[in-house]
């Protein structure tokens, strides 16, 4: 199978996804309760003023063709303008789209490595007191929902001890100490709850790797531990680590629209709830269709490279 | 203070159990290996012969440990060293060549990455001398191109190929002990004789010390001076081979001999079951895989097979005989051809099958753990069938099951138990009893012996001829061992990259003359006698014969 067809085939389904995915996005905000004319006229809407606004917005017209045209300005890169301000929204999330990335860029700096290195010293010392600590906590850590942990780490050090900022406000921060203090409290709500996923995975894929045959062959001509785990376990454990990173960069996403809402951090996340408590359907739809490209792409990503990452594919017979 | 380069004395291994409970599995075991010397550890599954290879190294599996005697390596004890100094000797004094080279290469690393390893990290050789060394043990192993294939991957280069290379990954820092587990087992015959000799040579020139554990008295025989027999971890007997395969003291030696797979002095004709149409009858099938058909498996493939006779496919890894049974049961469509069964057309496919010709042949495969399901009992296994071909009530299921366990030889009581609580031949009676259930004509054996202990292979070979005389069923024995297609078919076609090379009656074709083909096989398998392997190997390099797959 040459490698080069798979790939493509690959970024073919994922194009098909992504497409699969505005129907939903768009299917999902039309059965959305309520609707943006409501939304605007408030509680004294009388009907002829609702017609009236849907008719203006383009409401009106039948769902199909409202979904061709999104779909082609959304091809063309044209995210559309806001119902409800009538900003354009390009410019509008292109203004937060930086902070949302620096958060989640961040946060996987912080905790894909860390995790990488608690699930491989987990799986060194199976069933050691090291290994049930990690096991346990990270155990708990998944347990617990994200604005859980949001709220408790926000109790005690900022209301409690009042180390750190409750409310994550970028305007006037200046210098990398003052984004650290920002940062601090999301980032490492953020990273709980993808850690512990990680770690898990890392720790079982090594340690199934490290009770099959080439490891005992490893260990019986007497290369040592530390050398058995990184140059013979690692590149055999690498294809389902590198997916369960992947998945959970992109369940990070996810956890960014609740932890940005929490601190009140100025990202795409927030900008997307309130585009729900506003009807403001064009924001929402673009906002859901980034969140779910990325996480289209990331999965794609993970794919290719536990492809590239296999051997068998990369020195073909 | 000894001359022996390794002296076992008393040594036991216990398995602990979850709870902490100690099972023996290896009980004061005492040998000692000369300098130069090949000892043979000689045993069937569970007799505790690769825990002891493994003790050597100063090594158990997970769950296992040490419960007492000595391993003296040069005088000192390698059970009282600690990991350290354990690894420092593994690879360097003592190295290992396992059963399956195919699984114990790391897939992910270059051969040359994996055999120079060892005396790179341990700073014994400069990169270059260590390649070179290594090409030059490729050359003395008959490797081909010994220069270029360590910049091979594993996956690059064929089973019996890997097999020596991790012979020769095991000699790179000269060891004064090569312990061989099983290291042919995983071979096919033609090729496992090349590779023994390779070994052999190798053992000789470097003037190493051995240890050489096998299953298989016969190939033992061609490379060991002392064979240790082994049961159940305990040792049976211990001498010279010259002693041990041809004056036995003890019975379970002398069941060994008889179990091993040599070729019968005289292959006997079963009496011909009369010359009917035949039963089933494949005739012009071309079958194999890919989508666009890229990878064929069988060409023009015909064989019939009689009522209540039993016709042996024998034939290499590769050689399509597994693919057959597969067209004939219909669990795969040819792509020409057909199969007849009493002259009227089988549905290709099985999915068009009727249910009466879908009872009428039935499939027994190698692996009796993975065909039976473990989480469902004896009674569950064979009443499934039972229910569906016959749509029997549960009180005839009840009774049909007692009958077809007394018929494969198990007591009725084994209905209740699942899998897991039954030994490996117990298995193989439950799966046969199966495909006994659907009362068929036919029965498909794919290797159904070839995973088993000789003595238990033995027992199933009896079962399955006494079963044809009560029940009248012809089978399709397909197998790469001939010495079992000998004892049991009354026909025989012998495979070659996916075409019958011959066939006909077994006595004719396994008598000489021979095809060519079916001569190299025959005289592959090895002979329990001392300096066999030599005279074969005399044998092809007079007569140019290679090993087919390789």
């Amino acid at each position: 199978m040459n490698i080069l067809s798979v790939i493509v085939q690959r970024l073919g389904l994922g194009i098909l996804t992504v497409l699969i995915v505005s129907l939903l996005v768009f299917v999902g905000t039309e059965i959305l309760p309520g609707d943006v004319a409501h939304a605007i006229l408030g509680q004294g809407a009388t009907p002829e003023l609702v017609a009236n606004i849907r008719e203006r917005l383009g409401l009106d017209e039948p769902a199909h063709l409202r979904y061709l045209a999104w779909l082609g300005e959304l091809l063309r890169g044209d995210l559309g303008t806001s119902l409800a301000n009538g900003a354009i929204l390009n410019d509008v999330i292109g203004e937060r789209i930086g902070n949302t990335v620096l958060l989640a860029a961040v946060t996987a700096a912080i905790a894909v490595p860390l995790s990488i290195v608690l699930g491989l010293v987990a799986s060194t010392r199976p069933d050691s007191a090291i290994d049930r600590l990690i096991s346990t906590s990270t155990l708990a850590l998944i347990s617990v929902p994200d604005f859980l942990i949001a709220v408790l780490l926000v109790s005690l050090f900022a209301v409690q001890l009042g180390w750190l900022p409750a409310i994550a406000n970028l305007n006037r921060v200046d210098g990398f100490l003052e984004y650290a203090r920002v940062l601090a409290l999301p980032v490492t709500a953020l990273s709980f709850t993808v850690m512990a996923h990680m770690a898990r995975m890392t720790r079982s894929a090594v340690l199934n790797v490290l009770t099959s045959s080439p490891i005992e062959m490893a260990i019986l001509k007497g290369v040592p531990k530390w050398r058995i785990i990184l140059v013979h376990a690692l590149p055999n454990a690498i294809a389902p680590i590198i997916n369960v990173i992947a998945l959970n960069l992109a369940y990070l996403i996810t956890g960014i629209v609740v932890i940005e809402s929490m601190f009140n951090f100025p990202g795409v996340g927030r900008l997307m709830v309130e585009g729900v408590t506003t009807r403001d359907i064009p924001l929402v739809q673009a906002a859901a269709m980034i969140f779910c490209s990325t996480y289209v792409v990331l999965n794609l990503a993970a794919d290719i490279v536990s492809l590239i990452a296999n051997p068998r594919v990369r020195h073909p017979k | 203070m000894t001359s022996n380069v390794i002296d076992v004395r008393n040594l036991s291994v216990d398995a602990i159990a979850k709870r902490g409970e100690r099972t023996p599995i290896v009980q004061d075991v005492s040998f000692s290996v000369a300098p130069g010397r090949v000892v043979a550890l000689i045993g069937e599954s569970g007799s505790g012969k690769t825990t002891i290879s493994l003790a050597c190294l100063g090594y158990t599996r997970p769950g296992c440990a040490f419960r007492g005697g000595e391993i003296l390596l040069d005088g000192s004890d390698v059970l009282q060293f600690d990991l350290a100094r354990r690894q420092q000797i593994r690879g360097v004094d003592i190295s290992y060549v396992a059963q399956s080279a195919a699984a114990s290469f790391n897939s992910s690393l270059s051969i040359n990455h994996q055999v120079t390893e060892i005396p790179l990290i341990r700073n014994l050789m400069s990169r270059d001398d260590a390649t070179r060394k290594a090409a030059a043990l490729y050359g003395e192993l008959d490797l081909p191109s010994p220069e270029t294939i360590g910049r091979r991957y594993p996956h690059q280069v064929s089973g019996g190929q890997l097999q020596r290379l991790m012979a020769a990954m095991a000699m790179m820092c000269s060891p004064k002990l090569l312990i061989l587990d099983e290291p042919t087992t995983a071979l096919d015959v033609t090729t496992q004789i090349e590779v023994l000799q390779a070994f052999k040579n190798l053992v000789r020139e470097n003037q190493t010390s051995a240890i050489y554990v096998s299953h298989d008295l016969a190939v033992v025989a061609q490379i060991a001076d002392e064979i240790l027999v082994l049961k159940d971890g305990r040792m049976v007997e211990y001498g010279s081979t010259e002693t041990i395969i041809t004056v036995p003291r003890q019975d379970y030696t002398r069941q060994l001999i008889a179990a091993a797979h040599v070729m019968p002095a005289e292959v006997k004709q079963r009496a011909s079951s009369g010359d009917g149409a035949p039963l089933l009858s494949v005739s012009g099938v071309t079958a194999g895989y890919g989508r666009q058909r890229e990878v064929p498996a069988l060409r023009d493939v015909s064989l019939d097979v009689r009522v209540a006779e039993t016709v042996g496919v024998i034939g290499e890894s590769g050689s399509g005989k597994s693919t057959l049974g597969r067209v004939i049961s219909g669990l795969m469509t040819p792509w020409k051809g057909e199969t007849l069964l009493r002259g009227e057309p089988l549905a290709a496919s099985l999915k068009q099958r009727t249910r009466d010709e879908l009872r009428d042949v039935q499939i027994v495969f190698q692996m009796a753990d993975v065909a039976l399901n473990p989480r469902h009992t004896v009674a569950k296994i064979l009443g499934r069938p039972l229910a569906f071909y016959f749509g029997a009530d549960r009180k005839a299921i009840e009774s049909r099951v007692g009958e077809l366990l007394e018929l494969v030889g198990l007591d009725p009581a084994f209905a209740r138990r699942l899998p897991r609580e039954l030994s490996g031949g117990q298995k193989q009676r439950v799966n046969l009893a199966r495909a006994l259930a659907a009362d068929p004509q036919l029965i498909i054996c794919d290797e159904i012996t070839s995973a088993l202990d000789t003595v238990v292979a033995e027992a199933i070979l009896d079962l399955l001829v006494s079963l044809q005389d009560r029940l009248n069923v012809a089978y399709i024995f397909i197998s790469h061992d001939i010495s079992t297609i000998a004892r049991i078919a009354d026909r025989v076609a012998v495979m070659r990259d996916g075409e019958i090379v011959e066939s006909g009656p077994t006595a004719e074709v396994l008598r000489p003359p021979h095809h060519d083909y079916t001569d190299l096989l025959v005289r592959s398998v090895p002979d329990l006698k001392v300096g066999w392997l030599e005279t074969v190997m005399e044998h092809r390099r007079r007569t140019g014969q290679q090993a087919a797959g390789n």
